[in-house]
Parts: C-alpha cells; sequence; structure tokens
C-alpha cells in the first residue's frame, strides 16, 4: 500500500516518498545489518571464523538511507566497515557469511573475505581494505558512466579517517572538475581506530572540505534513517541531472571497537551510552508507529524474519565448500598465466 | 616497409585502439594540446576529442584509482604517467587495488587497462626523473609488465596490452621515442610473455631489456670481429617471464649474461640468473652467470657520472670477453 495520501501532509519527505511497505523494507535491512554484524561476532567468539572483522553496529541508518534511492545499475564502493553497504545495495546475507566462512559459495569464492566482499551483479564494486581506497575508483565508475551515456550514479562510502588521505582530496578534485555523477557519503563516526576527529581534522566537519572543491557539502544526522535519505537523495539527484558530485556528511557512531583488537581506551563508557540510547534502529521504529506505518507487531514480525534469515545464513556458510589449496594462484590472471 | 619512431608507433597503436573500440581512452597530464611530455600522443586530441584524451589534474594516484574504477565499469584506460617515477605517487591503487581485484574477487571481475610508464635514464634530468623501477612492479602478481625496445614491438605490445583483460604495465624508454625503425601499417598483436632471440650466436646468450637490447647488439658486434658470438634475447616482458627461451638459449651457449639498467641488486637479473640456476640448463653452465645491471646508486645528474651508472656497450664487451674467455 502506498503511504502517500495516508500519512499526516506535514511528515517529512521521507515519509511521503516511501511506500509503507518501502519503509518497512528498509527496516528489515537495517535489522539484517544489525542481526548480520552480530551474527558476525558470536561466530567469530566460536571459534568459526578467523581474522578481523570490522562491526557497523551503530551506523544502520546512513547505510540503508544511503542506499535506498539507488537503483542496481547505480554504482556503490565501500570501506573496511562495510557489511551494511552491501545488504543495503541488495546483497545476500548467506553469500557474505559464506565469504566469511572462506567457502568457495561466498561472493569471492572465499578469497576476499570481510574487507574485500563484492557484487558486482548488484553495483557493488567492492569494500576496501585500504582507507580512501574507493575513493578514485568510485570517480572512474562515474566517469565510465558518463562515456556510457547513462543517468547512473557512483556512490562513495568513506569514513572520517578517510578524509585525512590524500586519495580524498584527489577524487573530490577530480570529480567537481569533470562535473561526475558521484555521490560521496561519509560516515563520520567520530574516530579513525583511536584518533578522534577533533585530534586529527583542522576542521569541525567533513562536509566543510566540498567547499574546496565546490561542490555542495551537507551534514545529516546519521542515525536517522531520514535524514540520510533526503540529503542523499538531494545529492544523488543532482548527480543524475548532470550537476555534478556532491557530499553528505552523515554523523555516526560505531557502538563496537574499530576491530577485534580494539580495548576501547580511547572513549568513556559514558559516550558510548549516549550514542547507543539514539540507536537508529528503535528511533526509525517510533516514527514508522507514530506515523502509524508499521504497528508493533509488524515491527517485531519484521526482527523475527531478519533473525531467522540470519541464522540460516550461518548455517548455509558453514556448510560451504572449504576451496581446493591446489588452486591458490587461480583468479590471479584471466588466463591463467603467472 | 616504411619507418616510424618509438613514439610514433606508440601513437599509431593508441589511434588504432581508439578506432577499433569506443571503450578505449586516454588519460594522463599534459597529453592534449601540449602533446604529451615526450609527444607520444601529439596531435590525437585533435583527432579524437578532449573526452577520449583526457588531460588530467596532477594528481597520480588519483588518476590510478580512476583508470580502475572506469576498467572496472565497462572502460578501457590508457594511462600515461610523465615519468615512471611518478608511478611511486600511485602504488597504492597499482599495487593493492589494480592488481588484486580480479583475485580478492574471486574472478568475477575483471581489471583491462594499460600504465604506460617513460622510464629510464640518459637525459639529464637526475635521480627523480630517470628511474628504471619495472623490476617493482613486475614483483605483485596480478600485473603484466612489459618493456618493448623498438618501434615495431611499441606498437604491438601496446595494442596486445589494450587488448588484455588485465591490468598491463608499459615501460618505455625515454631514449628509444626518436629510435627509427620500420612498423607494419595494420594493426597487429605481439604476444605478451614471448622472448625475442634478437640476434642467434653459439658462444654466450645475453638477456636484455628495452634499451640495453642495443647496446648489448652493438657489443656483440664488436665481440664478432673477435670472433666471439653472443646470442641476444631481447626479454620483452618481465611477468610473466618467457623461461623456456632463455633455457633453450643457455643450454646451447652454456654462458649467461643479464644485461639491464634497473638497480642491479634484486632485479630482473637475479630473477633470470635464479630461474636458470633452477632449470636443467644450469648443468649446461661453463662460466658463473654475469649480472650487468645499474649502480648501487640514484642516477646522477653530471652527464659523464650519469652514464657511469647504467650498463654501456664497453662495459658490455668487456664483460662478455671474460666471461667467454673463463676469466670471471
Amino acid at each position: 500500500m502506498n503511504a502517500v495520501g495516508r500519512i499526516k501532509p506535514n511528515a517529512r519527505p521521507f515519509y511521503q516518498k516511501y511506500s509503507a511497505d518501502g519503509l518497512k523494507e528498509a527496516l528489515r535491512k537495517m535489522y539484517l545489518i544489525r542481526r548480520f554484524e552480530e551474527g558476525a561476532e558470536e561466530a567469530y567468539m566460536r571459534g568459526l571464523i578467523h581474522g578481523t572483522m570490522h562491526l557497523s553496529i551503530g551506523q544502520e541508518g546512513s547505510a540503508v538511507g544511503a542506499t535506498m534511492g539507488l537503483r542496481t545499475s547505480d554504482y556503490i564502493t565501500s570501506t573496511h566497515r562495510g557489511h551494511g553497504h552491501c545488504i543495503g545495495k541488495g546483497a545476500d546475507p548467506k553469500l557474505m557469511f559464506a565469504e566469511f566462512f572462506g567457502k568457495e559459495e561466498g561472493y569471492c569464492r572465499g578469497r576476499g573475505g570481510s574487507m574485500h566482499i563484492a557484487d558486482v551483479a548488484t553495483g557493488n564494486l567492492g569494500a576496501n581494505g585500504i582507507v580512501g581506497g574507493g575513493l578514485p575508483i568510485a570517480v572512474g565508475a562515474a566517469l565510465a558512466i558518463r562515456k556510457q551515456k547513462r543517468d547512473d550514479v557512483a556512490m562513495c562510502f568513506f569514513g572520517d579517517g578517510a578524509s585525512n588521505e590524500g586519495a580524498f582530496h584527489e577524487a573530490l578534485n577530480m570529480a567537481a572538475v569533470w562535473k561526475l555523477p558521484v555521490v560521496f557519503v561519509c560516515e563520520n563516526n567520530k574516530y579513525g581506530m583511536s584518533v578522534s576527529t577533533e585530534r586529527s581534522m583542522a576542521v569541525a566537519n567533513v562536509a566543510d572540505r566540498a567547499a574546496a572543491y565546490g561542490m555542495p557539502g551537507v551534514i545529516a544526522d546519521g542515525n536517522c534513517i531520514a535524514d540520510v535519505e533526503e540529503a542523499v537523495a538531494d545529492a544523488i539527484a543532482r548527480a543524475r541531472r548532470g550537476e555534478g558530485p556532491a557530499l553528505v556528511e552523515c554523523k555516526t557512531y560505531r557502538t563496537r571497537g574499530h576491530s577485534r583488537s580494539d580495548r576501547n581506551r580511547y572513549r568513556t563508557k559514558e559516550e558510548i551510552e549516549e550514542w547507543k540510547a539514539r540507536d537508529p534502529i528503535p528511533l526509525f521504529e517510533t516514527e514508522l508507529m507514530a506515523h502509524g506505518l508499521a504497528t508493533g507487531a509488524e515491527v517485531n514480525a519484521i526482527r523475527e524474519s531478519a533473525e531467522a534469515e540470519i541464522a540460516a545464513g550461518i548455517e548455509f556458510a558453514r556448510l560451504g565448500t572449504d576451496p581446493n589449496p591446489a588452486e591458490v594462484t587461480r583468479d590471479v590472471y584471466s588466463d591463467g598465466a603467472a | 616497409m616504411r619507418e616510424l619512431t618509438y613514439a610514433q608507433a606508440i601513437q599509431e597503436a593508441l589511434a588504432q585502439a581508439m578506432d577499433a573500440d569506443p571503450a578505449v581512452f586516454l588519460m594522463g597530464e599534459d597529453i592534449g594540446v601540449y602533446g604529451g611530455a615526450f609527444q607520444v600522443t601529439g596531435d590525437l586530441v585533435h583527432r579524437y576529442g578532449e573526452d577520449r584524451v583526457m588531460d588530467a589534474p596532477i594528481s597520480e594516484l588519483g588518476q590510478a584509482g580512476v583508470a580502475v574504477g572506469a576498467a572496472l565499469a565497462g572502460c578501457r584506460p590508457v594511462l600515461e604517467f610523465q615519468f615512471s617515477d611518478f608511478a611511486t605517487l600511485a602504488m597504492e591503487q597499482i599495487v593493492n587495488q589494480a592488481a588484486k581485484l580480479r583475485f580478492m574477487l574471486g574472478g568475477k571481475v575483471n581489471v583491462p587497462l594499460v600504465m604506460r610508464f617513460p622510464a629510464g635514464s640518459g637525459t639529464g634530468a637526475a635521480a627523480q626523473h630517470s628511474q628504471s623501477l619495472e623490476a617493482w612492479l613486475a614483483h605483485v602478481p596480478g600485473l603484466k609488465v612489459v618493456q618493448p625496445s623498438t618501434p615495431a614491438d611499441a606498437k604491438g605490445m601496446l595494442l596486445a596490452a589494450i587488448d588484455d583483460p588485465d591490468p598491463v604495465m608499459v615501460f618505455e624508454h625515454k631514449l628509444l621515442y626518436k629510435m627509427r625503425g620500420e612498423v607494419p601499417e595494420e594493426p597487429y598483436r605481439i604476444p605478451i610473455g614471448k622472448a625475442h632471440v634478437a640476434r642467434g650466436g653459439r658462444d654466450v646468450t645475453v638477456v636484455a631489456t628495452s634499451i640495453m637490447v642495443h647496446k648489448s647488439l652493438e657489443a656483440a658486434q664488436i665481440l664478432a670481429a673477435e670472433g666471439i658470438d653472443a646470442e641476444v634475447i631481447d626479454l620483452r616482458t618481465l611477468r610473466p617471464i618467457d623461461t623456456a627461451t632463455i633455457i633453450d638459449s643457455v643450454k646451447k651457449t652454456t654462458r649467461l649474461a643479464c644485461v639491464y639498467e634497473g638497480v642491479k641488486t634484486l632485479g630482473i637479473g637475479a630473477e633470470i640468473s635464479a630461474r636458470i640456476a633452477e632449470s636443467e640448463a644450469f648443468d649446461y653452465l661453463d662460466a658463473p652467470i654475469l649480472r650487468l645491471g645499474g649502480a648501487e646508486s640514484p642516477i646522477p645528474y653530471n652527464p659523464e657520472l650519469e652514464k657511469a651508472a647504467v650498463p654501456q656497450a664497453p662495459g658490455i664487451v668487456e664483460g662478455l670477453r671474460n666471461l667467454v674467455k673463463g676469466r670471471l
């Protein structure tokens, strides 16, 4: 059912634009991300998966809000904290888990792992283990879009830390001088590993840096999916119209540590609790119910369905096929040359 | 057959690649109306327009990343670095992204890009504009690395590189740009990964790269007058290496020398020596293996010092003579 006509005319555009089903699907994706991260953490604790991982618990609002307005043919480039972007863009959690478990069924046939999940079929050009690595790649994808005369966009996720890399500045400048359809989405979670933005940036906001490249720089409440979606929608529309790139900074927070080795020595329990009180999922649920777009029972059913999908995904991954060690050099080259 | 310079042969390959495939485009610094720092792109911008011959900001890392992204999304970018030394600014995208994406994503993507690197010493440009860094990139699985030494190879190997589904790094020696040679007019490909026996001989195998092929041929000419018959192999590709051609030659000549401009230590000569030492050709060797490479120093400015920093024909003559006469 379309929400238009049902919802109060003074509700913010986000609630007018999407149908109730569309909004509930967004909530389901937020739950899928949350449970995916929790499931990955648990699998790691139980020794089912190895390596490291960067969890995005607390950042689901920006991942889903930013990707809601994208088409399959639009591209994203993602980060080391990229599981949410993948799910937002339409990846199948069971194939992501298979990748985590290092199985042939995984998105990268077990060769990439958590930091290199990609799904080219849904326009996801890949997470990236290098901070800032995806920024110029997104600009190149946008250049291809223009050369192919498409009206798609390339959305580039990056963190506050990446905005201190040279690649950020080179990428924004090139996107701007060539007026390419790039939407730069910064998820500012306040810390580049342990160093706060106050200690690492000379300006207060990543969005302030957009001015240096002659593009709009907008700040959104990253824990409010509606705020993210509306800010990003403007940037996407502008890019599709051929008016060039824009930067949206989502102020958000990761409630888990940077990675498995983090002992939380650089921030206070009080700060973490303050942000947990602004958890993007309950915030969205409250608004959905206040607007009469979902009932408490529906919200519970969405959460339970996400939980079931994640549990099935972990089981699928656990039973997957281990790669053959004799094939270690497979896919280094297209023709098998070494 | 008509003759072209090495630079003209590259330009012809670029034009023919753009004629054949609308996905091919060129990017780099000052490659538009300026024509490129070494006039390789010349007037291509007037023939193909600014969308296909794109002047980029001085952002080597950014350009390399743009090439990766465009390649992932269906284009075939050919990126010109103004000097090969500037690869140092772009190593993140070359080594972590271009080289690894296909592997990391389980073989589900290709990164069909070409990067062209004007390399080498001899122009008085000193330590930051004269390096031979090809061995750096040849150390990275996922990249292919070629070093054409003649105008005909420059054209044929560049067309093969542009066709290739994987990232290919093309090292062009700056002193070769004005070299003339016969170049067929129609498009043709010279396969990547195949060495070329530039001169047949019985007494010693010389594996040389890039401009050192010509210096080795010059040395072989001088030695021929002394009755020493050197076989000169133009390696042409650093990765993948054509080991079989070298093994066959060494089994015939029983002696091996490697001549290359890059710094001698941990250079391509070490790899070739090791491959021979590991192969059945080892038992055929009648002398120790000789490496003649660049000095263990940056490239100096003073012209005499600059010459002394890389192998020259007289030094190659002496080295090969000693090798053949058992004086090593």
